[in-house]
C-alpha cells in the first residue's frame, strides 16, 4: 500500500530530465491516465455515496416534517368554559346535557329561537356531558354549587379555533356554517373558548367523535400483547439458542432446524395471523380481539429473529472463556450459565429489543384475529377485546373526519418515540454490558 | 451478573408453563360473551360504531366491538355458526344473498332478522376547480367498459376523451380514482353504475344475446389506465383529485359531504345528489344499507335487543340523528318506524 502511494506521487511530480524519454512505465502518459481515471471514479464513487445519505435524510427530514406539521395540533384541545349550576334536581335527573346548555345559553343573551339554540348546542362535545357527569361522581359535594368547567369543544370547533377550515369560503363550500363559526368566535374573543393540553388522546379509548378519541386502549392493548410477546418468545428463543449454540450436536437435524429458523424469520407476517386464526382461534377457541392472542402470534413471528440474534451473540463469546471455565472444572451447564450467557447478554437484549420493536409495530397478522376493531372499552386483561396502536393508526387514518388526520399523525408521533425509546434502549444496553476482546 | 442469570434460567421455563397453562384453559373463557361483537361491511362500519358508542355511553352494556371485514367476508363468519364464537351482527352494503342465507341455515343460523338502516349515495366526484358536469350512468359505462359496441361488435373501448362519447363534456382525458374489485363500494358501483348503464345501450343486447355473458361484458373494466384502482383509503383519492382537476373520484356520500369544500359531485342524468334525492330514489347511484341479527343470540349475549333499539331510535335514525351526521342518507318516517318494530321484535328474514 506505501509502495503505490509513493509510486503516485513519482508519477505527478515532473520529471526533471524532460527531454529524456521515460525509462520505468510507472512515469508513462497511459499510467497517469490510469490514474486520473481511478481517482476520478473514487470521487463519483464518494459522491454517489454522500447523494445517498443526502437523499435518505431528505426524505426523513420530509416525512417527519410532515407527520409533525399534522400532527402537532392534535396535542392541544379547544375547550369551552361554563359556569355551571347543579342544580339538585337535574343531576338526579341526570340531565348533565340540559345543565352544559342551559350554561352556554348564558354566554348568548340575545339567542332565544331553537334554530340559533340548535347552533349553539352543536358548539359542546356530544361527550361533554359525561364528563360533567364523571366530576359529579368524583364530588358528590359539588351538587347544590355553581362550577367553572372547561369541557371539551365540538371537533369542528376544534379544527376551526386550530385553522382548519378556511373562513374565506362561501359557507356552503366551508362545510361550518357561518352562525357556528360567528359563535365560536364570539366566545373566543371572551376568553371562553380555549385551547389546552389535549390529556383525552392519552386517556381515553377509541371514539366516532374525534374529540373524544384517544389512544389509552390501543397502549394498554400494545402493553398486554408486547407482554405475552415477551413472556413467551424471550425464555423460549434464548432457551433455543442456547442449545443449538452450545449443546446441539452437528448433524442434518440440526442443519434442517437452523436453514427452517432462518426461512421463518423471512415469511411475512400476514401468515403468522393465518396460523393463529386457524390453531389459536380455530384449534383452541380462543376469544377473537384479544391481546393475548395477538400476543401469541407475535411471539412466534419474533421467534425466529431472536434466536438468529441470540446466536449470533452466543458465537461471538471466545471459545477461550469456554474452554478456561470447563478447565477448572466447571460443568457445560455452569460454563454456560455463569460465563457464555451473561458475555452474551448484550447481543442477546439488541435482538429482543429489535424483535418486540417490530412487534409493537405490526398491524398485518392481527388483521386475521379480529384485533382491527372498532373498541371502545379500555381492556382490562389478556382475554378482553383490545386492538393496538399501529391499528388504531390505520383506523383513524380511514375516518372521514378531518379531526381524525391531526390525531393520526399524532399517535405516529407517540408510536415513533416509542419505538426510538425502545431502540435507544437496545443501544444504552449494548453500550453498558458491551466487552471488547 | 451471575445470580441475576440464575434467576433467569430458574424463571424462564416457569414463565413458558404458566403460559402454556393460560393456553390451556383459554378456551373455558370463550364459552361466554358479556359484549356484542359485530363485523362485516366497510361502509356500514361508521355507523354501526356510532351506534355501538352510543349504546356503550348508556353504562349498562359494554360496548360492542365492531371488526371492519367487508361484506362477504362479513357474513361468511356472521354464517359459520351458533355461540359466542361466532359473531351476533352482521354489516352489509347489499342484501344477503340467497346462497348466503342457505350457508348460514348449514350452519344453524336459521333465523335472523333484517334491518334496513337507510342509504348511501355513491358520488362521481371532481375537485372544485373543475368545471361541473353531468355524467349518466349511459356515459359512465362508455367510458369505463373494457369493450364497447361499435358498428355491431365488441370492440375495446376506444373512448380517450369525456367528448369523445358525448361533444357536450368536457374534452379533457377519462380518468376514474375507483377502489379496486375487493371493495363493497366497486360492488355497488359495478351493479348500479356499469350494469344500469350497459342496460340502457340497446346495442349491448343485440350483440351480446347470452344474458350471463352480457352481464360479464357490462361489468368488466378497462384496464388501459382510464380507471384508476386507487385503493380502499379514500382520503388518499381526495387528495389526487386535488392535484388532477380533470379526473373523478368514487366515493361513498358521507366521504363527499365531508370534504364538500374540496370535491363537488357530478350530477346524474340532471340529478344532484343529496340526501333529498336519494331518499326520493331520483339519484341513480345510492344504495341500501343493512344490518343482520342472529335471533339465536338474543337473550344469550346481553344488549342486542336493547342495541337494536338503538339503532333504530329517532336521535340515531332520525332526520337529526347522529348517523345522519355521519352521512347516511335516511329512509321516510313512515318506512323507518315500520322497519323498527319487525327489528326490535326480531321479525326473522323470509328469503
Amino acid at each position: 500500500m506505501t509502495d503505490l502511494v509513493e509510486q503516485d506521487v513519482a508519477a505527478v511530480t515532473p520529471s526533471p530530465a524532460s527531454s529524456t524519454p521515460p525509462k520505468s512505465r510507472l512515469r508513462g502518459e497511459a499510467f497517469a491516465r490510469r490514474l486520473r481515471a481511478r481517482h476520478a471514479a473514487e470521487r463519483r464513487f464518494r459522491l454517489a455515496g454522500a447523494a445517498a445519505v443526502a437523499l435518505a435524510a431528505l426524505i426523513l427530514v420530509l416525512l417527519l416534517g410532515s407527520i409533525v406539521a399534522k400532527g402537532a395540533s392534535a396535542f392541544l384541545e379547544a375547550r369551552i368554559r361554563l359556569e355551571v349550576t347543579l342544580d339538585p334536581a337535574e343531576v338526579a335527573d341526570r340531565n348533565y346535557n340540559g345543565l352544559l346548555r342551559r350554561a352556554l345559553y348564558a354566554h348568548f343573551p340575545q339567542v332565544t329561537d331553537r334554530a340559533g339554540r340548535r347552533v349553539l348546542n352543536d358548539l359542546l362535545s356530544s361527550g361533554a356531558p359525561y364528563e360533567l357527569e364523571a366530576m359529579v361522581a368524583k364530588d358528590p359535594a359539588l351538587v347544590g354549587t355553581t362550577q367553572t368547567v372547561w369541557v371539551r369543544a365540538d371537533d369542528q370547533i376544534d379544527q376551526l379555533v386550530k385553522g382548519g377550515y378556511r373562513r374565506d369560503l362561501p359557507e356552503s363550500e366551508r362545510g361550518l356554517s357561518d352562525a357556528k363559526v360567528a359563535a365560536a368566535d364570539a366566545l373566543l374573543a371572551s376568553g371562553a373558548l380555549a385551547q389546552g393540553f389535549n390529556t383525552t388522546l392519552f386517556t381515553a379509548g377509541d371514539s366516532r367523535e374525534p374529540e373524544q378519541a384517544g389512544i389509552g386502549g390501543a397502549i394498554v392493548g400494545s402493553l398486554l400483547t408486547l407482554l405475552v410477546t415477551m413472556a413467551l418468545s424471550v425464555p423460549v428463543g434464548i432457551s433455543a439458542a442456547v442449545y443449538l449454540e452450545e449443546f446441539a450436536p452437528k448433524n442434518r437435524w440440526t442443519d434442517l432446524i437452523e436453514v427452517n429458523i432462518n426461512n421463518l424469520a423471512a415469511v411475512p407476517s400476514i401468515i403468522f395471523g393465518l396460523l393463529g386464526l386457524a390453531v389459536f382461534l380455530g384449534f383452541f377457541g380462543m376469544p377473537r380481539s384479544a391481546p393475548l392472542v395477538g400476543g401469541l402470534v407475535m411471539a412466534l413471528m419474533t421467534l425466529p429473529v431472536i434466536i438468529i440474534a441470540s446466536r449470533v451473540a452466543l458465537k461471538a463469546v471466545p471459545p477461550s472463556i469456554r474452554e478456561a471455565a470447563l478447565g477448572i472444572g466447571a460443568s457445560p451447564l455452569q460454563t454456560v450459565l455463569h460465563h457464555v450467557l451473561p458475555l452474551a447478554m448484550p447481543g442477546i437484549l439488541t435482538g429482543t429489543i429489535i424483535g418486540m420493536a417490530r412487534a409493537l409495530g405490526e398491524t398485518a397478522p392481527l388483521l386475521m384475529i379480529g384485533m382491527v376493531a372498532f373498541i371502545v372499552d379500555i381492556p382490562h386483561g389478556l382475554t378482553d377485546s383490545a386492538t393496538v396502536l399501529p391499528v388504531q393508526i390505520y383506523m383513524w387514518a380511514d375516518s372521514p373526519e378531518r379531526a381524525f388526520t391531526e390525531r393520526t399523525s399524532a399517535a405516529i408521533l407517540i408510536l415513533l418515540g416509542v419505538l426510538i425509546l425502545l431502540n435507544g434502549a437496545a443501544v444504552i444496553l449494548r453500550k453498558i454490558f458491551e466487552r471488547r476482546w | 451478573m451471575t445470580t441475576r442469570t440464575h434467576v433467569f434460567a430458574a424463571t424462564a421455563p416457569a414463565l413458558t408453563l404458566a403460559l402454556a397453562l393460560g393456553l390451556a384453559t383459554a378456551p373455558a373463557s370463550a364459552q361466554s360473551r358479556d359484549q356484542i361483537r359485530a363485523v362485516g361491511s366497510s361502509t356500514v362500519f361508521p355507523f354501526t360504531t356510532a351506534v355501538a358508542e352510543a349504546f356503550g355511553k348508556t353504562g349498562k352494556f359494554k360496548t360492542p366491538v365492531v371488526e371492519s371485514t367487508g361484506t362477504g367476508g362479513g357474513l361468511k363468519l356472521f354464517c359459520a355458526g351458533v355461540g359466542p364464537a361466532h359473531p351476533d351482527i352482521a354489516n352489509a352494503s347489499r342484501r344477503i344473498k340467497k346462497s348466503e342465507v342457505d350457508q348460514c341455515a348449514a350452519n344453524g343460523v336459521t333465523t335472523i332478522t333484517e334491518l334496513k338502516i337507510g342509504y348511501d349515495g355513491i358520488a362521481l366526484a371532481s375537485s372544485r376547480k373543475a368545471a361541473p358536469v353531468s355524467l349518466s350512468t349511459v356515459v359512465l359505462w362508455k367510458a369505463l367498459a373494457k369493450e364497447v359496441p361499435v358498428n355491431g361488435a365488441l370492440v375495446a373501448n376506444p373512448y380517450r376523451l369525456w367528448s369523445d362519447i358525448d361533444p357536450s363534456l368536457p374534452k379533457a382525458a377519462i380518468e376514474v380514482l375507483g377502489p379496486p374489485p375487493t371493495s363493497g363500494t366497486r360492488d355497488t358501483f359495478n351493479e348500479l353504475a356499469m350494469l344500469e348503464g350497459c342496460r340502457k345501450v340497446a346495442e349491448v343486447a343485440k350483440v351480446v344475446p347470452d344474458e350471463k355473458a352480457r352481464e360479464r361484458a357490462c361489468m368488466t373494466i378497462r384496464e388501459d389506465g382510464a380507471y384508476v384502482e386507487a385503493g380502499e383509503n379514500d382520503n388518499l383519492i381526495v387528495q389526487k383529485l386535488a392535484a388532477n382537476p380533470n379526473a373523478f373520484g368514487v366515493f361513498g356520500y358521507s366521504y363527499l359531504d365531508q370534504n364538500r369544500d374540496t370535491l363537488q359531485a357530478a350530477k346524474m342524468d340532471g340529478v344532484d345528489l343529496t340526501a333529498e334525492t336519494v331518499a326520493a330514489g331520483k339519484y341513480e347511484l345510492a344504495r341500501p344499507l343493512y344490518i343482520y341479527v342472529k335471533n339465536a343470540h338474543a337473550g344469550v349475549i346481553p344488549g342486542i335487543r336493547e342495541f337494536i333499539g338503538e339503532y333504530t331510535s329517532e336521535r340515531a335514525l332520525g332526520d337529526d340523528g347522529y348517523l345522519v351526521d355521519k352521512g347516511l342518507i335516511p329512509e321516510p318516517k313512515a318506512l323507518r318506524e315500520a322497519a323498527r318494530v319487525e327489528a326490535v321484535n326480531l321479525t326473522p328474514l323470509q328469503f
